[in-house]
């Protein structure tokens, strides 16, 4: 037993080190792991030797409809390699979204891989899904990475094998002339809108508790920007407490529950998403600390979870930052261009995102954007 | 005379210091000390009412005892896991994401935003409690038929626990707008003290019964100190580790009620996250050895309470964020130092010394 399980972890080393580097020879037994793939797509031939070491069977390996090839119909095929949908509600949006968008009837093939964060490497995962669709021949790969880095030699096969990259949701750090388009959410400008709402109410000091999400994650770091240079800037701004909870909505409330018992005020909580911002909620409510609009206290969250933004409606927060998780229409846009011979006039597209202010919010609004 | 009456006080300084429960309760006052210095309003307790108008009481230690909770029941599962195969559960957080996504599933029956609850609330959890054994009894049977490694076996559970927890769900996020589901991680309405002590403390005390009326601890004690001795014996080692995992299993869907309950909701990725490794880490601090053999429940569960005081300690004095596991992990590295089992040795070799060189005297 612990034999052969010596043996698994030492190949899907070596693997992923050849998947690292990108390149080398091709990898022992990775023959037996390219699936009918080899047969079907009319790119793979010509595929370089660095392709062959596709990955051993995955289960999320390209249904065998993506290497279809393309003259076969008018269908467009496109890889989508995305991340694990039960990773947050947001994900969860995200891929239901592209789900519903790239299907036969508006003239797409798609397959879909994910990287999955609970086996290490995630990034690893993705990498090796995106040299299967590049060898499928896919007219298309959609990325949204796990990592940023360690991408330019998929990419740069991609290019040598005129697959267009577009990515989704995350940039990575690959020379742009890679990819023909990135479509993201710009989170410093998310933490911006939110901060800007924040002092449009204009109270005569702010005593914030501030619930930052995982540190170092980009949605972390934009939506803390803003309002730390707003608390450095304004006198009448104070931060009561500033403290990672996680994204965890019960670590937000043992943080809230903390600075209740320790008796300092505070006014605002500007929580980073929403589970968190529900969490400070559970806190306040054991406290009988009055919230939402019109009350002691304001409650920010992020994501528009359908939930939360019931929640506004009811009155019972006051704001709600839009992480867009729709990407597909913009894809879909950027593909129709590529498709008709164009370029698209962006390189970089930052999705609409929206603040929603419980005083205006409809229900109609709760239909549209609740994720 | 006097030299004897020194002798024994000496002595009973050393049973007192020799006794298991010494240093968790040791580093609970240094804390407590520590607090009162810094900021005597640690320990103010005051009797207030939530929005809902119910009384409740609030204050740190209120807190400490709340928050800890969890963990302390998944110290008693632990602790006997521990015991018995000498090695260590490393799933239960993902066994908790499974345990509250059963919860959840059989009260919302499906859909992600039930208006009423789909089954009563003792129906889920019993369901839960199934789930949650079968899968502790999942790992028991690879650590103790298929002899691997506790660590690994359980890594299986670790790696692929909160995608089934996902899977269960659909991948939705339910939220129960039921306020009685919140009751057990909450308050019960006229009832001051939070509801996840009750339930510790009911955990507690069965768990008390069940190693003074049964040989629990006996064929526990028994199979971690020397397995083949004591299926020589007549005990059936295999079954007692699968017990145990089971016990654990049982302890992490109570555990899971009450995460899922204190949030009336469910974050796969997120729910009861590293709790496994404070889990482990109660233990050790209860100076049981991770190898297994004797141990003592009572010391476990205060280390529980431990490691929670510290964390309610460190968000009291709004530790940076970013530097809040490094001072985690120093106070850790200190105690468990402190109560590892070579050290203690060393400074029982000491104690002895000095007690020759005053005899010689």
């Amino acid at each position: 037993m612990k034999k052969k399980m010596a043996v698994l972890l030492t190949g899907a080393m070596v693997m992923a080190t050849l998947a690292g580097c990108g390149g080398g020879d091709a990898a022992p037994a990775a023959e037996t792991a390219a699936p009918a793939a080899a047969e079907e797509a009319p790119a793979a031939e010509e595929a370089p030797a660095a392709e062959e070491e596709a990955p051993a069977a995955e289960e999320e390996a390209p249904a065998d409809d993506a290497a279809a090839p393309a003259a076969d119909g008018e269908l467009i095929t496109v890889g989508i390699i995305n991340n694990d949908p039960s990773e947050s509600g947001y994900r969860t949006a995200n891929d239901a979204d592209l789900k519903a968008a790239f299907t036969e009837e508006n003239g797409y093939s798609a397959s879909f891989a994910y990287g999955n964060p609970a086996v290490g490497n995630a990034n690893e995962d993705q990498v090796k899904a995106a040299q299967q669709f590049i060898q499928d021949g896919v007219d298309y790969l959609l990325l949204s990475a796990a990592d940023t880095a360690g991408w330019d030699t998929v990419l740069q096969d991609a290019q040598d094998q005129g697959v267009q990259v577009i990515l989704f949701d995350r940039t990575i750090d690959a020379d742009e002339s890679l990819y023909a388009a990135s479509i993201v959410s710009d989170m410093d400008k998310e933490g911006q809108t939110a901060v800007d709402w924040l002092a449009s109410q204009e109270l005569e000091t702010y005593n914030i508790i501030h619930l930052q999400g995982q540190m170092g994650s980009a949605a972390q770091q934009g939506r803390t920007k803003a309002l730390d240079e707003k608390v450095a800037a304004e006198a009448n701004w104070n931060m009561v407490e500033q403290q990672t909870a996680s994204w965890n909505a019960e670590n937000a409330q043992q943080i809230v529950q903390s600075v209740i018992s320790s008796g300092k005020e505070f006014n605002v909580i500007y929580a980073e998403n929403d589970d968190m911002a529900k969490g400070a909620v559970a806190a306040l409510d054991a406290a009988n600390i009055s919230h939402g609009v019109g009350k002691d206290v304001i409650v920010m969250g992020f994501d528009c979870n359908k939930w939360a933004l019931e929640e506004l409606l009811a009155g019972n927060w006051n704001y709600d930052g839009q992480c867009n998780p729709f990407q597909s229409s913009y894809i879909d846009d950027v593909i129709k261009t590529l498709e008709s011979g164009g370029t698209p006039a962006e390189k970089v597209i930052i999705m609409d995102e929206k603040g929603f202010d419980a005083s205006t919010i409809t229900q109609e609004d709760v239909d549209n954007y609740g994720i | 005379m006097a030299n004897s009456e020194k002798t024994s006080s000496v002595g009973s300084l050393k049973n007192l210091v020799r006794n298991q429960c010494f240093i968790p309760i040791a580093a609970l006052l240094l804390l407590a000390v520590f607090n009162l210095i810094v900021d005597p309003a640690f320990f103010k307790i005051t009797l207030g009412y939530n929005s809902a108008g119910n009384p409740v009481l609030s204050g740190f230690i209120i807190d400490i005892i709340n928050n800890g909770s969890e963990l302390a029941i998944l110290a008693i599962g632990m602790t006997l896991v521990t015991a018995a195969s000498g090695g260590q559960d490393i799933s239960v957080g993902a066994a908790i994401a499974i345990a509250g996504s059963v919860i959840l599933r059989v009260l919302c029956g499906g859909n992600a935003r039930p208006e009423t609850l789909q089954a009563p609330i003792i129906v889920a959890f019993l369901v839960a409690c199934v789930v949650a054994m079968l899968f502790g009894a999942f790992n028991g049977v690879l650590v103790a038929y298929f002899k691997i490694q506790p660590m690994v076996a359980t890594l299986i559970l670790y790696t692929a626990g909160r995608s089934i927890a996902a899977w269960i769900n659909n991948n939705e996020l339910p939220v129960i707008s039921d306020p009685k589901f919140a009751y057990f991680g909450g308050f019960i309405p006229g009832i001051p003290i939070p509801t996840p002590c009750f339930i510790a403390v009911a955990c507690m005390i069965v768990i008390g019964i069940v190693l003074k009326v049964t040989n629990l601890r006996l064929y526990t004690q028994a199979v971690g100190i020397n397995q083949s001795s004591s299926k020589l014996n007549g005990l059936n080692p295999e079954m007692i580790k699968v017990l145990t995992y089971v016990i654990l299993g049982l302890c992490v869907a109570v555990a899971g009620l009450i995460k899922v309950s204190r949030v009336s909701s469910i974050n796969y990725s997120v729910i009861a996250k590293d709790i496994e490794m404070d889990a482990i880490l109660a233990v050790a601090l209860g100076g049981n050895a991770l190898s297994g053999g004797k141990f003592n429940m009572a010391a476990s569960i205060i280390g529980a309470f431990v490691i929670q005081c510290l964390t309610t300690t460190l968000y009291k004095f709004g530790v940076s964020s970013t530097a809040l596991p490094a001072y985690k992990a120093v106070v850790v590295i200190l105690l468990v130092i402190v109560s590892a089992p070579t050290v203690r040795e060393y400074f029982d070799t000491i104690m002895k010394k000095i007690k020759i060189s005053k005899e010689v005297a």
